[in-house]
């Protein structure tokens, strides 16, 4: 056998070798292949100058795929619409989330019925502290207690636009003990309002937002009803909010804070 | 996840979701029908998902479905071969060049193009692959093919991506030259 012919065979040799490393090579870049083969895929690239180039130009175009790929971006009108609608399609979870409260709050609706009738002849802010309680009671009663579900301001806030007639700011809740769960349109004395339910800890909190020439009645500050609902109430640029629930004062006080500071 | 509304496991994946609608239809308004069309399915069918199992995945998988039956997707796969391991690899080759062989920086632009003119399959597991960096077994049970076709398909898109980039950083000296 010639010197040149066992040249050639070395170079073939070689060649099948490093053909079956270039068909792990997708493998490699893309971390899927086994340890074994990565062990003896590493070392062929070590001593042989082609693969490593080779390996190295995917490595560059998953790189450049990877940057190109991510190009289109959503606008946030269009995500708070979709967001929006899913909220709105999702009955069935969110009543097996309030069924646990219903018969806290049937008990809560037939206290409320009887307070009413004992209630008749208090004084003006008394009985509007009685009627957002029953509200509050309402909703937590209701199978679905809020019209727009949603844990995002961003959500919650637009689709009152057209619903009420003023709007309001919402504040940011993350690192605070508050969940925004959403909220509906509410009345008091025939003008609508805004009514948002929030969570602290197993509570429901309603905070209810009217214009002020809705609430004529009515002092603000802190009152205490008959069902052992707190209510902070105050007045802000020509709105009147109330924050109504069976959570501590100090967490209404806190609710309060947050939606004074935005309002 | 069981205790995890709809609307907080699959609302992260929005973005992602959009990018990959845009990829496949060309088109920002048929990318938002198809998202939106994807989450209402989604929700649809969120209490028959299996927590546990991989949600990514089957979102992914909705959305390319409702690609695939829309009328563009019924276009892009009537006019280009969905299985393309059959395909005749040299459409694809690479020729490399004592040039080629250097590696060059590549431009993001080219391969957008080159990604963008790809056949929808290919463009499909590449995303999958490099933007979402799915794993072979998630690009598997998105896009409902065996581990094995994956490979196959991902390598074969590859090839075509890099013949692409090389196709249009020709022209492109060609279209500086014209516009001067």
């Amino acid at each position: 056998m010639s010197g040149e012919n066992i040249d050639r065979e070395n170079i073939d040799r070689e060649n099948k070798g490093c053909e079956m490393w270039m068909e792990k090579l997708d493998s490699y870049v893309d971390g899927e292949l086994p340890a074994a083969d990565e062990r003896g895929l590493v070392e062929h690239l070590e001593s042989c100058s082609a693969c490593a180039a080779e390996s190295l130009k995917k490595v560059q175009l998953k790189r450049a795929v990877h940057a190109a790929g991510m190009r289109f971006v959503p606008d946030s009108a269009f995500r708070a619409r979709v967001q929006a609608k899913i909220a709105a399609r999702q009955p069935f979870r969110w009543n097996r989330l309030w069924l646990p409260m219903l018969a806290t709050a049937m008990v809560l609706v037939i206290a409320g019925a009887v307070s009413l009738n004992l209630s008749r002849n208090r004084r003006g802010e008394e009985r509007l502290v009685s009627e957002l309680a029953d509200l509050h009671v309402a909703t937590l009663a209701s199978v679905n207690p809020v019209d727009v579900v949603s844990t995002d301001r961003h959500t919650v806030k637009p689709w009152f636009a057209g619903k009420i007639p003023f709007t309001f700011n919402l504040p940011e809740l993350q690192d605070t003990p508050f969940v925004l769960v959403g909220g509906k349109v509410s009345y008091l004395n025939q003008s609508p309002g805004a009514e948002l339910i929030f969570r602290v800890r197993q509570h429901q909190i309603s905070a209810f937002i009217f214009q002020e020439r809705a609430v004529s009645s009515g002092r603000t500050g802190d009152v205490q009803n008959e069902l052992s609902f707190n209510v902070r109430s105050w007045s802000q640029n020509g709105l009147r909010y109330f924050v109504i629930g069976d959570a501590s004062g100090q967490d209404l006080d806190k609710l309060r804070d947050l939606l004074k500071g935005v309002g | 996840m069981s205790g995890e509304s709809f609307e907080q496991v699959a609302m992260p994946y929005f973005e992602r979701l959009y990018n990959f609608a845009c990829w496949l239809t060309h088109d920002r308004e048929e990318a938002e029908d198809l998202v939106q069309e994807t989450y209402f399915k989604a929700l649809k069918g969120f209490s028959s998902f299996q927590p546990g199992t991989n949600f990514r995945a089957w979102i992914f998988r909705i959305l390319r479905n409702a690609f695939l039956t829309s009328r563009t997707g019924l276009k892009a796969t009537a006019t280009v071969q969905l299985d393309l391991e059959g395909e005749d690899e040299s459409l694809f080759a690479v020729k490399e060049t004592p040039e080629s062989m250097m590696l060059q920086r590549l431009d993001g632009d080219l391969v957008q193009r080159a990604l963008q003119e790809l056949p929808v399959a290919y463009r499909e597991v590449l995303l999958l692959c490099e933007v979402e960096e799915m794993s072979y077994q998630e690009i598997s049970t998105t896009l409902g093919i065996p581990m094995g076709t994956v490979m196959s398909r991902l390598s074969r898109a590859r090839r075509a991506l890099r013949a692409g980039v090389q196709t249009l950083q020709l022209q492109k000296p060609q279209e500086a030259g014209a516009r001067g």
